[in-house]
């Protein structure tokens, strides 16, 4: 509001401050149009295009699938913007592509290009240790990952459209998906039990902003969508992360690091729109092939992703 | 009065949301045998390829048809119209099965990728006529179809004009330029055509109920049981259901 002489007020809408062109509820809205969905990692046009087939809602276009970066070690930054064209132009699903945290400049990048949704992801290597990207700046939706409520609210207060727990990307290993889904959920039950007068001081040690704490307590859900990420490789893990409360499922390196990638991601995705029914669990989860090899976290050496931010 | 709400992807939850608000139980559909329970279908907005790839894993298409052609009401959002058209053009690579019975043609993702999604403000004259409420509904249109051409049976009940900066999209050889002319002034964006109704915005998405009041009408007009129904269902709703927590409508 420079020049005009109008100072605007913070925290007039809870989450909805934003620019004109692209209203926050857009941004959401694609996010809900992805409920009940698989969102998959894509290296190339042809696993994009095996991803489509198999049902997938989007996919998520990277360079390297989290297990190789991890494998490889080095600096990951975001693909090859020629890459993602590609993708994009194999399928006709939503297409999102990683950008890391705090650069945005490759954000820009993505949205320069007609990406769908951008990840600001920890599974890269961080650009910013202490700022994420102010995403209020952008018309493209964000989708970020978090641990715990108050990172997913402190994520949406800086514009995040959608949010994916951390878990351990690149790992094939559910373990901490679950533990961040639990304490995320966990933290919502809590709150909503909570005295109103009780709200400031959770608010406080949460770390996350008193107006979307509250809306979180009124609505007993996170306000925005979301998804469960890092370390689903089975369909049992997929409908595991649905009967938990999440909204949908991304899965990383889980299909195309296993042995049957069309096959697997297939039963992903049924098992996640039929995720209360062990029927058709078990049905789909027969004779996969190999999984994805699988990493231990008890591991002292295994670097944790879900650590590079808070 | 039970109202299916086709549950494989997308936004069936906002769909029951907005019923549950109409004092409508809603019933999540995700097998064919489901459908003989309810009256009426509403399928949601969502990923079309997806849900597509769902329905044709349990089978769904043939009880789907059937349902359509009985003349049981159903309402398609977004991905939803795409379902219920005769003719989509912009299909992923070797196209998508589609319900049909709706005499249309609709291209897929029409005002293109997510930086092209937005929201205006809706002429909607048949909803106000039947309605009432303000002289406009708020459309959100999400990575949204849009209605190219519809057959004389069918009845229009909303367009809306093209930005004139819509970058051009369609670059595909396969698209041809007639489509193109239609392409530059308004496009059809929903439709009725007897117990069908189309849109390629998400009311499910905005706290204005009319759309969905007005499709419930659709129903009582199909059958005897009339306006009553509407009164009986309200006490339905069992208080066993465990509550559900759903996302917030946001408004300016």
């Amino acid at each position: 509001m420079a020049g005009t002489g109008v100072v605007t007020v913070y925290g007039n809408g809870a989450i909805a401050e934003t620019t004109k062109q692209s209203p926050f509820s857009v941004k959401v809205g694609l996010a809900q149009m992805l409920r009940g969905g698989v969102i998959m990692d894509v290296v190339n046009a042809e696993q994009a295009r095996i991803a489509e087939e198999a049902g997938a809602c989007a996919v998520m276009a990277l360079e390297r699938v989290p297990a190789d970066i991890r494998a490889q070690g080095g600096v990951a930054r975001m693909s090859d913007p020629q890459l993602i064209k590609e993708i994009k132009q194999a399928v006709t699903i939503p297409v999102m592509a990683k950008a890391r945290i705090g650069h945005f400049v490759e954000a820009q990048i993505l949205e320069s290009i007609g990406i769908d949704y951008v990840d600001e992801s920890e599974v890269l290597t961080v650009a910013d240790e202490d700022n994420h990207i102010n995403k209020h700046n952008f018309r493209i939706p964000f989708v970020c990952g978090c641990r715990n409520l108050g990172e997913a609210l402190r994520r949406i207060r800086e514009g995040a459209a959608m949010i994916r727990t951390k878990g351990e990307a690149g790992t094939g290993n559910v373990v901490e998906a679950v533990r961040h889904v639990r304490s995320v959920m966990g933290n919502i039950r809590v709150l909503r039990n909570m005295d109103d007068d009780e709200v400031f001081a959770f608010a406080k040690k949460i770390q996350a902003p008193y107006d979307l704490v509250m809306q979180t307590k009124q609505l007993g859900r996170l306000p925005v969508v979301q998804f469960a990420a890092g370390g689903v490789a089975t369909p049992a893990d997929a409908a595991l992360m649905m009967q938990l409360g999440c909204d949908g499922v991304f899965v990383g390196s889980g299909v195309f690091k296993s042995g049957d990638p069309a096959r697997r991601a297939r039963a992903i995705v049924q098992a996640v729109t039929h995720y209360n029914d062990a029927a058709v669990v078990a049905e789909v989860s027969c004779g996969l092939g190999e999984a994805m090899v699988g990493i231990n976290l008890n591991d002292e050496k295994v670097e944790r992703y879900a650590n590079r931010s808070e | 009065m039970v109202v299916g709400v086709l549950a494989l992807q997308g936004s069936f939850n906002e769909h029951i949301a907005v019923l549950r608000r109409l004092g409508v139980k809603g019933v999540e559909v995700r097998k064919p045998e489901q459908l003989q329970s309810v009256r009426a279908l509403i399928i949601p907005g969502g990923e079309s390829t997806t849900m597509a790839k769902l329905a044709e894993y349990h089978n769904l298409f043939p009880a789907l048809r059937e349902f359509v052609k009985m003349g049981n009401p159903v309402w398609g959002t977004c991905a939803g119209l795409i379902f219920l058209a005769d003719k989509a053009v912009g299909q992923k690579a070797g196209g998508q099965e589609l319900i049909g019975g709706l005499n249309c043609t609709v291209h897929r993702n029409f005002f293109g990728s997510q930086i092209q999604s937005f929201e205006t403000e809706l002429s909607v004259p048949e909803i106000v006529a039947k309605e009432g409420g303000p002289p406009s509904f708020r459309g959100v249109f999400i990575r949204a179809p849009g209605i190219l051409e519809v057959g004389p049976e069918v009845q229009v009940l909303a367009e809306v004009l093209l930005p004139s900066d819509r970058p051009a999209k369609r670059s595909a050889a396969s698209e041809n330029l007639e489509e193109e002319a239609v392409a530059e002034k308004k496009v059809i964006v929903a439709v009725k055509q007897g117990t069908l109704l189309a849109t390629a915005f998400h009311p499910e998405l905005t706290a204005d109920t009319r759309w969905h009041s007005y499709f419930l009408k659709m129903l009582d007009e199909d059958s005897q049981e009339a306006s009553s129904s509407m009164a009986l269902s309200s006490g339905n709703l069992s208080l066993s259901d465990p509550p559900k927590y759903e996302l917030p409508i946001i408004h300016y």
